[in-house]
């Protein structure tokens, strides 16, 4: 099966400001794949290097070494992101733009005709249940609309891989429950996604792999449910275990 | 090109949404229409200290507009995080540099020409003439001349740490050309060696922004510039303007945006 998302020893390393110039490495060597039509998770706890990965693969930060490609094309080349959508864990959208402005401003970008970008923008909205805001400036939007607004601008372009960063993050359980619905839906349409989120949970339910990395290094690779039998615990204390989590004794 | 134009319609959109615009223009229009009740004296040439009133305040504000509109685009991409979701789209550094020239200059031709038409019917309406293209040259020449200013405060938002610190700098620069640039030359040689050196080599890689200021010839009704004039001076704006962008590329290209 292709791989539609690969890195291939990918290193980052920061140089910390300062005097001294320090070199502190965020990911040390990273290989992975994500093959077309599955939901990926990529999990590892604050600082793993999680962040890191996905500025690389979406072109913001260069590789210190190493090399990472979507569609067969190296990152950092723009046109790699033409088949894909981002969907940022804050949501960092243009607040003087009403939603329908919005997406109309990145069907642009993509060159979609108009009546094509019209009739996305009309699905997308009903998609993400925004059709009665859709004149409303974003800024009066509430966090979970704003990231329901996030959800659909991810998708303009019909996009084949989805790059999800923690994408419930701060969503209360009804707008965590609408976005999972939405990404089961887009594994029904054969849409590829690739998502680092902190609830376990919910990769358990809806990922078919998963890559947990810790400090920089890649810990694990696999499918959830071999990774729960084999351990013969959930997803959340095979993190754990892996990550070298100790619990802290009763005093 | 698409991407350009998508990303100018959004800083258009931001102008008319903000309230800046407005405000320098009620302030300009409630100064000019003030001045004009007054009789000074029973001047018969008041039109004339109207127009040129008039003037100056649509060049102040036409500068204001462009600089702190010009000065708060990439600094509130990168604050607002705006940029991410952006670049993560097929879009490059270059392409939101260009199309954030494009917007803001465009803005701000709108805002001069809103500025103009209110001029025209001022002086019109006192004067009962109407020399279309003298207004017209002028508008161009100025606007002409705010695509240098655009360009040069894009390079400011990359080298400046706030945009309130590339505000200042750039209207401190721009209003030191205005007012100064001419004279350099005649300053220098009233200087010992090396500062005539030096002031002579900043009077010869400044833009001279007073070459687009034909507000004189308005006021007193001196007559259209001549049209190749003009174009030699829009290739010497489009040279500066060309340059501008090119060096804010630079430093933007390899700017960390986390």
């Amino acid at each position: 099966m292709d791989a539609i998302l690969r890195t291939e020893k990918l290193c980052v390393e920061y140089r910390a400001r300062g005097l001294k110039l320090e070199i502190k490495p965020a990911l040390k060597g990273l290989t992975l794949s994500v093959h077309a039509g599955e939901i990926f998770g990529f999990l590892g706890p604050n600082g793993a290097g999680k962040t890191t990965t996905i500025n690389v693969l979406l072109g913001f930060i260069p590789p210190t070494s190493g090399a990472a490609y979507l569609f067969g094309i190296d990152v950092r080349q723009p046109i790699a992101r033409q088949h894909i959508g981002y969907l940022p864990e804050m949501t960092y959208y243009y607040k003087f733009l009403t939603a329908e402005e919005l997406l109309r401003f990145y069907a642009r970008i993509f060159g979609l005709p108009s009546r094509e970008a019209d009739q996305r923008i009309d699905r997308l909205l009903k998609l993400v249940e925004l059709e009665t805001a859709r004149k409303r400036l974003i800024k009066t939007y509430s966090k979970g609309m704003q990231q329901r607004v996030g959800i659909a601008q991810a998708l303009i372009n019909d996009p084949d891989l989805l790059i999800l960063d923690e994408p419930t993050s701060g969503l209360d359980p009804l707008g965590r429950m609408k976005v999972r619905e939405i990404i089961q839906r887009l594994k029904q349409e054969g849409k590829t996604v690739f998502f680092s989120s902190h609830e376990l949970g919910e990769v358990e339910t809806i990922c078919d792999r998963v890559a947990i990395i810790n400090q920089g290094e890649l810990k694990v690779l696999g499918p959830v449910d071999e990774l729960v039998a084999q351990h013969g615990v959930n997803l959340e204390k095979v993190f754990l275990d892996i990550i070298g989590y100790q619990p802290q004794t009763a005093l | 090109m698409n991407t350009i134009w998508a990303l100018a319609g959004i800083v258009i959109k931001e102008l008319y949404r903000r309230k800046d615009f407005y405000v320098l223009f009620v302030l300009t229009a409630v100064l000019t229409v003030a001045t004009g009740s007054v009789r000074f004296f029973q001047d018969p040439n008041i039109v004339r200290y109207i127009k040129d009133l008039c003037m100056f305040l649509i060049w102040i504000s036409a500068l204001l507009i462009a600089i702190t509109m010009t000065a708060r685009q990439i600094p509130a991409e990168r604050e607002n995080r705006t940029i991410f979701p952006l670049l993560a789209k097929p879009v490059t550094r270059g392409q939101v540099i260009l199309g954030k020239f494009l917007g803001c200059w465009l803005a701000s031709g709108i805002a001069l020409a809103v500025f103009y038409l209110f001029f025209a019917i001022i002086t019109g309406s006192r004067e009962h003439y109407w020399p279309v293209l003298d207004y017209l040259q002028a508008f161009l020449l100025q606007w002409i001349m705010l695509g240098i200013v655009t360009a040069m405060t894009l390079l400011g938002s990359i080298l400046f740490a706030a945009p309130s610190s590339t505000v200042t700098i750039l209207f401190i620069v721009a209003g030191g050309i205005l007012f100064l640039g001419r004279h350099l030359n005649t300053v220098a040689l009233h200087n010992p060696e090396p500062v005539r050196s030096i002031i002579y080599t900043i009077y010869f890689i400044i833009p001279h922004l007073e070459l687009f200021d034909v507000r004189e010839r308005v006021v007193n009704d001196w007559g259209l510039v001549s049209w190749p004039a003009c174009g030699l001076a829009t290739l010497y704006a489009a040279a500066y303007t060309g340059l501008f962008l090119l060096l804010t590329w630079l430093g933007f290209r390899r700017k960390s945006l986390t």
